[in-house]
């Protein structure tokens, strides 16, 4: 006996079996995502005042990323009901817009995540001098107790560090409570000297990139979008395999394979929709 | 669906004359139309979320309020229409509400066994 | 054996079904057959049950004789853990990796594999009439995933610093700050264990809701496949968060993140870490798999053993209707439960009473279970063979498991109770002469449709005798013992902390030196626990070739689908087109000449 059911629908249920299985594989999907989005709210909501930090992400950069994400997901369908109107070449034209959404998607979120790691917090000595400002305009400003530098490293050496960015007061951070408080700095040239770095008591100096371990939020932002973008990967392979090599069955078994493509469609829209919640969580509240 | 017989116009050449692929053909321009309506409400929506958090609202409540309740119309839209589930059967509706409430329940639950304070006392 | 030919169901491609001869790896190694996917995992839970046991026994050396050399394994443990197990001696490290393994490979790689994978896999589709499972590959990668992840669990005793050492439940900070790889082993592993069953459970449910044959409605199921369907929903959406917090304390390991790490961690010196981070979220993402995974582990058993009392009592299961609508409330009340787990963890009143009162209503369901299928043994012409033996052990066994758990799920009585050995011995009692009975009845009850041939009928009743007398005398006094005050996870069982407990004027009813003692005896009856699964070995394995033969399909007369296959089923199972015509219980129905109807019978 054949298993039944995996093209014609089964009549009580109206379903055939892939569309089942897909719908129970997001319903696990919901509860993954839901427990980390949870985690967010919960780190959140217990971390000490002052210590959640804000306006870190690039909301120009996230808004292209769902922009993307939603063309992506209109060309998914689209691909589909090409299909399922017979037309094959129109669904290739559709999927492989998909698929450049996809690796443009990875592409700015990479960008994102680089600019995440060259980005550093340095805590300097108080009573030490930076030199901030560049060319002519080069002034001295002292470092109170509580300042650190805040920037990405232009130049390094031996003697002394250069950042492109602000000096902030921990006391005075610790009152932002919301992102769009944090959109009025601006970045200027910085010069630290190397001694002036404060040291940690392991000898360490105490500057660190912006990466999971910086805190929390850092650490939640990666694991979510990092999971995120690993379901992106997944499912552009899935999407890809079937628009390449899996394109044989259109010529044998065209109902199971638009079937194929009806259900990593509603995993594309999946992720889609993931990221219709993580990017105003994240990015701007 | 009151115009469901308008004959298709440009890019249908190629269907064949059986009635039922016709019936199909026109079945689809009308979904074809609904999506492109979606995407264009997607999109908006987008800008809306964005325009939004830069407004400065005195109450956080309200401030993820509106931020998560953009994002759930977004959301309805794409599950609703793009994956199908607005004329999809009842089993999975009954698989999606069970997970949306045992979700629910770990969310709430678990914020409240940690933070009996926060659900009180919401934007002070 | 015919291709079918006339079908009301309609199929693609209209393959012709050539059978061309498969290679052994294809047939018996990479199959795509539920049949034999079953027996693969199976076989391999059966082998990880029996190393958790072999750990269990060692473990229990060091209760009853702490820091004495262990008999005859002593030289093999200094050989291949030198570190931990210096002169053949157990550490208090070594116990505590052992106690975590033990517990891990027990839950993930013993029961929940046996009970849900294996019979789940062999039985399910034959019950339900269907050709395999609904996604056959996906079927043969979840056995994959679940072997990987095996392999990745045993790999971490050898890994510097040893397996994981934080208990099956791997709280942080602990679980993080214990130096050495064996926590990123035992995460990565259950990563594995997750996505094994995450797939598991998709084609259960899709297949129970796609697959089950023309006139097999839902009220005409076997219970066992209500109680796997259940199970499978369990799987899929309470593996999800713990595989969220799995993946988080990787990071906190790894990326040295502070998911679960509060501010001003000392760990040896203050922790560099950014801190910020909460201890109590991983526990409530920990339990929130945690209490479903106990359903996990038990609603198998107990479909199991539903169907082998109507089989052996020779009437219909009392109270069909109240026993599905029982589970599926057992499904629902246990993803509101867990906190249960949590009471001493300072949450405020109002939300412990509510999962107080979550849990006294979860008790209801499953003592109308266990009622229904006590019931259903009055009146009845009971056969007492070995399955059933088993069978009928589980309901009193259970009853004691299940009630003994009712003052742990109140918080005052938790207060006294929680982390002491009565938490021990309410657990293993439902799991161990609870599911264990439960899988047991089940290996002996279907395998001669496995194999052709019945298990030996003696050797089956003295491992029945004497594994329900050593696992009475292992579990019984530990209830004694943690009502006394002895704590969980002490290698050296309790003899310093009862020495400092008796020690003042104030402490003078701490815990007593005699309740200690008892270690002696548990461990002796846990060694001869283990004995008496020698002669069941030996069966399954003797039995495959010499046991005695079937002498028709239907060897215990029974009514369910998978007794309608010849033996052992071929691929695509039925050779026929099937129509189902009644319910699954229907023995001694009035005015037929056998004691027994099948479905399929009009």
């Amino acid at each position: 006996m054949e298993i039944p059911y995996v093209v014609e629908p089964r009549q009580d249920t109206g379903l055939f079996n892939a569309k089942v299985g897909i719908w129970l594989f997001l319903a696990s999907e919901v509860m993954l995502f839901g427990a980390l989005f949870s985690s967010y709210i919960l780190l959140r909501v217990g971390a000490d005042p002052g210590t959640w930090p804000h306006g870190l992400l690039n909301i120009p950069l996230g808004m292209a990323n769902t922009i993307v994400l939603i063309v992506s997901s209109i060309t998914v369908v689209m691909s589909w009901a090409s299909l399922k109107m017979k037309d094959f070449s129109k669904y290739k034209k559709f999927q492989a817009i998909t698929l450049l959404c996809a690796i443009t998607f990875l592409c700015i979120k990479s960008y994102e995540y680089h600019d995440k790691f060259t980005h550093y917090e340095v805590d300097a000595n108080p009573g030490a001098t930076v030199q901030v400002g560049e060319g002519n305009d080069v002034k001295p400003v002292a470092i109170k107790p509580g300042d650190y530098l805040d920037g990405h490293i232009l130049e390094k050496d031996n003697e002394k560090l250069v950042l492109h960015g602000h000096i902030i007061n921990r006391i005075e951070a610790a009152k932002v409570t919301h992102a769009w408080q944090e959109r009025e700095i601006k970045d200027q040239e910085i010069t630290i000297k190397q001694s002036d770095i404060t040291l940690r008591p392991d000898g360490k100096k105490a500057m660190e990139n912006f990466g999971p371990w910086h805190n929390t939020y850092l650490a939640i932002y990666f694991t979510l979008t990092g999971l995120h973008a690993l379901h992106v990967i997944g499912g552009a392979l899935v999407i890809g395999f079937l628009w390449g090599p899996g394109a044989r069955m259109w010529k044998t078994e065209p109902e199971r394979y638009t079937n194929r493509i009806e259900i990593s469609g509603v995993f594309w829209h999946f992720v889609d929709l993931v990221w219709i919640f993580l990017f105003p969580v994240l990015y701007l509240l | 669906m009151s115009d469901s017989h308008k004959t298709p116009t440009t890019a249908q050449a190629q269907a064949p004359a059986e009635s039922h692929q016709h019936e199909d053909l026109a079945h689809f321009q009308q979904h074809v139309k609904k999506y492109l309506f979606v995407f264009y409400c997607l999109i908006v929506g987008t800008i809306v979320t964005v325009l939004a958090s830069y407004v400065h609202f005195d109450s956080v409540a309200l401030t993820i309020a509106i931020a998560l309740f953009i994002a759930c119309i977004k959301g309805f839209l794409v599950a609703g229409y793009f994956m199908h589930l607005m004329s999809e059967k009842k089993m999975i509706y009954g698989i999606l509400l069970a997970t949306v409430f045992f979700f629910a329940g770990l969310m709430f639950l678990t914020v409240w066994s940690m933070h009996p304070s926060s659900l009180v006392h919401i934007g002070h | 054996m015919q291709a079918s030919t006339t079908h009301a169901i309609p199929h693609t491609g209209a393959h012709e079904e050539h059978h061309e001869e498969l290679g052994f790896l294809r047939k018996y190694i990479f199959s795509t057959d539920h049949k034999v996917i079953g027996i693969q995992y199976g076989l391999t839970a059966l082998l990880f049950l029996l190393f958790g046991f072999c750990l269990m026994m060692i473990m229990r050396w060091s209760i009853a004789h702490p820091n004495q050399v262990v008999p005859v394994v002593g030289h093999l443990l200094a050989t291949i853990l030198p570190e931990q197990a210096k002169g053949g001696i157990v550490s208090a490290d070594l116990y505590n990796s052992f106690g975590a393994m033990h517990g891990t490979i027990m839950v993930f790689l013993g029961i929940v594999p046996l009970a849900f994978a294996a019979f789940g896999n062999f039985v399910v589709p034959l019950q339900i009439g269907a050709p395999d499972m609904a996604f056959p590959r996906i079927n043969m990668a979840s056995y994959q995933a679940y072997v990987v992840g095996g392999i990745i669990m045993l790999m971490s005793f050898f890994m510097p610093g040893g397996a994981a050492q934080a208990g099956w439940t791997s709280y942080s900070p602990l679980a993080t700050a214990i130096p050495g790889y064996g926590q990123i082993f035992w995460l990565i592993g259950m990563i594995f264990l997750i996505t094994s069953s995450l797939l598991g459970a998709v084609n259960f449910l899709a297949t129970i809701i796609q697959l089950r044959a023309p006139g097999m409605t839902w009220m005409r199921l076997p219970f066992f496949v209500w109680a796997q369907f259940v199970t499978g929903f369990l799987l899929l959406l309470a593996f999800p968060p713990l595989e969220a917090a799995g993946i988080m304390q990787l990071m906190d390991k790894v990326a040295h993140t502070s998911f679960f790490l509060p501010t001003g961690l000392q760990a040896s010196g203050i922790a560099h870490i950014s801190g910020g981070g909460s201890p109590l979220l991983w526990q409530h993402l920990f339990w929130f798999l945690g209490h479903p995974e106990v359903y996990v582990l038990i609603l198998p058993a107990m479909g199991i053993v539903c169907e082998i009392i109507a089989n052996n009592t020779r009437k219909p299961i009392w109270g069909y209707k109240s026993l599905v609508y029982s589970v599926l409330v057992i499904g629902f009340m246990s993803f509101i439960v867990w906190a249960h787990h949590m009471y001493l963890t300072g949450m405020g009143t109002k939300i412990s009473t509510f999962f107080q009162t979550t849990t006294m209503i979860i008790s209801i369901p499953s003592v109308i279970i266990l009622t229904c299928l006590f019931l259903s043994l009055w009146g009845g012409s009971i056969r007492f063979n070995t399955p059933m033996l088993f069978a009928l052990a589980f309901l009193p066994m259970f009853g004691i498991g299940g009630l003994t758990g009712l003052p742990l799920g109140f918080n005052f009585s938790d207060l006294h109770l929680h982390d002491t050995y009565y938490v021990i011995a309410h657990f293993h009692y439902v799991v161990a002469p609870g599911t264990i009975f439960g899988l047991f009845a089940g290996i002996y009850y279907w395998f001669p449709k496995m194999t052709g041939r019945f298990m030996n009928e003696f050797w089956g009743k003295v491992h029945f005798i004497t594994s329900f007398i050593f696992m009475n005398l292992i579990f019984q006094p530990m209830f004694a013992q943690g009502m006394a005050g002895m704590l969980r996870r002490m290698y050296d069982g309790g003899i310093n902390y009862a020495a400092q407990t008796t020690l003042s004027e104030h402490l003078k009813y701490g815990l007593s030196p005699e309740v200690i003692h008892w270690n002696v005896y548990i461990s002796i009856a846990a060694w001869c626990l283990g004995l008496a699964q020698i002669p069941f070995i030996i069966n399954v394995f003797w039995s495959i070739k010499h046991g005695k033969k079937i002498t028709s399909d239907n060897p215990w007369d029974a009514t369910t689908l998978e007794w309608q296959t010849p033996t052992p089923p071929p691929h695509g199972n039925f050779t026929k087109p099937l129509m189902i015509h009644r319910g699954p219980y229907e023995y001694s129905v009035p005015g037929k000449a056998k004691d027994f109807t099948p479905q399929t019978e009009a």
